[in-house]
């Protein structure tokens, strides 16, 4: 079956450190895969170089059949197609703080695919209803909770329908109730196909959400597999780390 | 002949007279032998007051234009720099006995010499002259009968040039400034019929009419004995006109005669419509400089933001080159300085000398603005694959604007302000109609107090825009 995320080898450095020291890894499309690690791992260097926002040095990034290029983040004329396979949701949810809900989410259709607005409203408001924040569609971001802020902004990210959903850290803001609801919002999304990488160091929420976990540590995946062999009965050392420290921290 | 030079013979306070060395010789100029002094036929008559007072003259430069105000205020005792002698400035001050008879005469081009020899062969022209003088009133009460459109001017260089390169048709103003703006640049021709004769005079303040006498009776006294002859001969203004002049004024102890132009004391009520005019040309031009303003600056932000360093760098220098210069410096070149590549229209130099001005204020706004959106609401329009170009106008633009907004109100009201300078390349909006007014009426008081309101009517509801508009954006 064709990955919708094929990660190979990838090495990617931040000045003269090495953040990614050859990180090979892979979704496919139904499958929510945790990506795991203390702070400073490389889970956000990892994402950013999948959503093209970053550059690696060598290794292959290929997202939906499209082939990302080791070297400088090429311009956004030649990123057209990557662009309808991933979207990305950030930890700090960067709603476009001058547009409505309404208008967040179908910015993108309007201005990106040339939808017409009926035509995006109808999408978005289906979207919105779907994760439950329907009724602030005329709000501003600020106005918004933590919860509602995130799902307007999965809704955001899905509205042009990617193959791939990044979220980066997308428990940080949320208490535990939220936690499971978001969860089960995923569930519902890797069911109906899309292929999820979630970042994140919440050993609870992986557990009960993902299908894969792959751990991340000094830049290479140390261990991989079910949330229950990986988090459950671990010895790796790097991987115990990660069970002992606090489910919630600030962004890495 | 040089003021100053005398030693105090006595223990007498020194003559502090005013005059405006940049009205120039053969009044008062700027000695090139010695810049700190000057010389000139009215630093001759001083020195010969001061001699017959026994008092040393030191010179007071004082703006033309505000002459009469300056003595009255007590800042020199005699003003002198080609006063003109009027009915209202009899009224405010004391005058001494005119010294000296000048004609109003008209400068042409060579081709119009045929054309137009009189004011009434200018109607509906373009005919420059000097604010604030005599000639000016003539040609205003003229323009009101449907006779010639006057164009004022701050100095009595420029009328010249701008008549030599077609921005005007006509100039009027003394004798002595035509013939000496045809000695210096030429190219133009003076009708020998004047279209009126006026008088020099000594201005001093109200109160002052001891001082005066004994300034008039030194006057005839140079007059009789040939030292006033001798300075105006040495400075290339005595005819035989001059000596007939003199004859009569020392046959006759009235205290002579006054520009013969027949016009009446303008009032509030007269003054207002033109005061609101003006008040429509203030507002216009702050409008539409503040548009070209808005529209460069957008696009020197863009670049200096978005471009590659070739672009940036020719930007950066327009910014700073233009923040580091004075406004009306940047004026008078484009109106004056430019002349000989784009001879371009007062309006339309003003509208752009204050544009493009502001812009590189307005540039600097916009970049701090732009650079203050956060780079994670850039890039999530990235990923969600707008273009660079749909990010700013979408996203980073509309952000920025928002910020920009209260330092932009606040630019707007300053410009308004500031479309005051534009007078001097010879707009007349509603600063320089209010000096106008106050010239005429011989106070500031009232003219003062209405051009306040104006400005205060055009700038007050702009603020209150401003105020409105951050709060319904910082609600959103």
């Amino acid at each position: 079956m064709t990955q919708a995320l094929d990660v190979r080898d990838v090495h990617a450095s931040r000045g003269a450190h090495e953040v990614l020291r050859g990180v090979t890894i892979d979704v496919a499309p139904g499958e929510i895969c945790a990506l795991m690690g203390t702070s400073g791992a490389g889970k956000t260097t990892m994402l950013r170089a999948i959503a093209a926002l970053g550059p690696f040095d060598s290794g292959s990034i290929v997202v939906d059949g499209f082939a990302l290029t080791p070297g400088p983040v090429p311009p956004e004329s030649k990123l057209r197609v990557l662009r309808r396979s991933v979207g990305m949701v950030f930890q700090a949810q960067s709603l476009f703080e001058h547009l409505t809900v309404m208008d967040n989410v179908t910015l993108a259709l309007v201005h990106a695919l040339g939808w017409t607005r009926e035509r995006a409203e109808s999408e978005a408001l289906a979207l919105l209803t779907t994760l439950g924040v329907a009724h602030r569609v005329s709000a501003y971001p600020r106005q918004l909770s933590g919860g509602e802020a995130q799902r307007v902004a999965i809704a955001r990210a899905l509205a042009p329908d990617p193959t791939l959903l990044l979220l980066d850290e997308p428990t940080s803001a949320l208490d535990p109730a939220r936690r499971g609801s978001l969860g089960e919002v995923l569930r519902a999304l890797a069911a109906e196909g899309h292929a999820l990488l979630i970042s994140t160091h919440d050993v609870d929420f992986a557990e009960a959400f993902a299908d894969r976990v792959a751990v991340l540590a000094n830049g290479v995946v140390v261990e991989e597999g079910s949330p229950r062999e990986v988090l459950s009965d671990s010895t790796h050392a790097d991987t115990r780390a990660l069970l002992r420290s606090p489910s919630t921290e600030p962004r890495e | 002949m040089l003021a100053g030079c005398v030693p105090a013979s006595t223990g007498h306070a020194p003559l502090r007279w005013g005059g405006d060395a940049e009205g120039g010789a053969p009044f008062v100029e700027a000695d090139p032998a010695n810049p700190a002094k000057v010389r000139g036929f009215d630093v001759d008559i001083t020195q010969m007051i001061g001699h017959g007072l026994h008092r040393e003259p030191v010179f007071v430069q004082v703006a033309w234009a505000s002459i009469e105000a300056s003595v009255e205020r007590g800042d020199f005792s005699i003003g002198m720099s080609g006063v003109e002698d009027r009915p209202e400035l009899r009224q405010r001050h004391a005058v001494s006995i005119p010294y000296f008879e000048f004609r109003e005469v008209l400068a042409v081009r060579f081709t119009d010499s045929v054309r137009y020899r009189t004011l009434a062969d200018l109607a509906g022209r373009r005919v420059a002259t000097l604010g604030g003088t005599g000639a000016y009133q003539m040609l205003l009460d003229q323009q009101s009968r449907g006779g010639p459109i006057v164009v004022s001017y701050d100095d009595d260089v420029h009328p010249y040039s701008d008549l030599v390169a077609g921005r005007v048709d006509a100039v009027l103003l003394d004798n002595i400034i035509a013939d000496r703006s045809l000695r210096r640049t030429g190219g133009f021709y003076i009708q020998p019929v004047p279209v009126a004769t006026g008088h020099y005079v000594a201005v001093l303040a109200h109160a002052d009419t001891a001082l005066r006498d004994s300034v008039n009776t030194i006057l005839r006294a140079r007059m009789r004995d040939g030292s006033l002859e001798k300075s105006f001969r040495a400075w290339h203004v005595w005819d035989s006109s001059q000596a007939r002049y003199f004859s009569r004024v020392l046959a006759d102890s009235s205290g002579g005669r006054v520009l013969s132009v027949d016009r009446g004391v303008w009032s509030v009520r007269s003054y207002l419509p033109a005061l609101l005019r003006a008040a429509g040309i203030t507002l216009l031009l702050s409008c539409l400089a503040m548009m070209l303003a808005v529209l460069v600056g957008i696009a020197v932000a863009a670049g200096r933001v978005y471009g590659s360093a070739v672009v940036r760098a020719p930007l950066t220098i327009y910014v700073e080159l233009i923040r580091g210069t004075p406004v009306l410096l940047q004026l008078f070149v484009l109106y004056y300085g430019l002349s000989a590549l784009v001879r371009l229209p007062a309006f339309l130099a003003a509208v752009l000398g204050l544009g493009l001005n502001y812009a590189a204020y307005e540039s600097e706004i916009y970049r701090a603005a732009l650079q203050a959106i956060p780079r994670s609401q850039l890039e999530a329009g990235r990923t969600l694959g707008l273009s660079e170009v749909q990010i700013l106008r979408l996203v980073r633009g509309p952000q920025a604007l928002r910020l920009a907004l209260a330092p932009m109100t606040n630019d707007f009201v300053a410009l308004l302000k500031d479309s005051s300078l534009v007078s001097v390349i010879t707009v007349v909006e509603l600063t320089k109609q209010t000096a106008i007014y106050a010239t005429n009426i011989g106070s500031w008081v009232v003219p003062g107090l209405l051009c306040s309101a104006i400005y205060l009517a055009l700038s007050l509801p702009l603020s209150r825009l401003a105020r409105v508009l951050e709060r319904k954006w910082s609600h959103a």
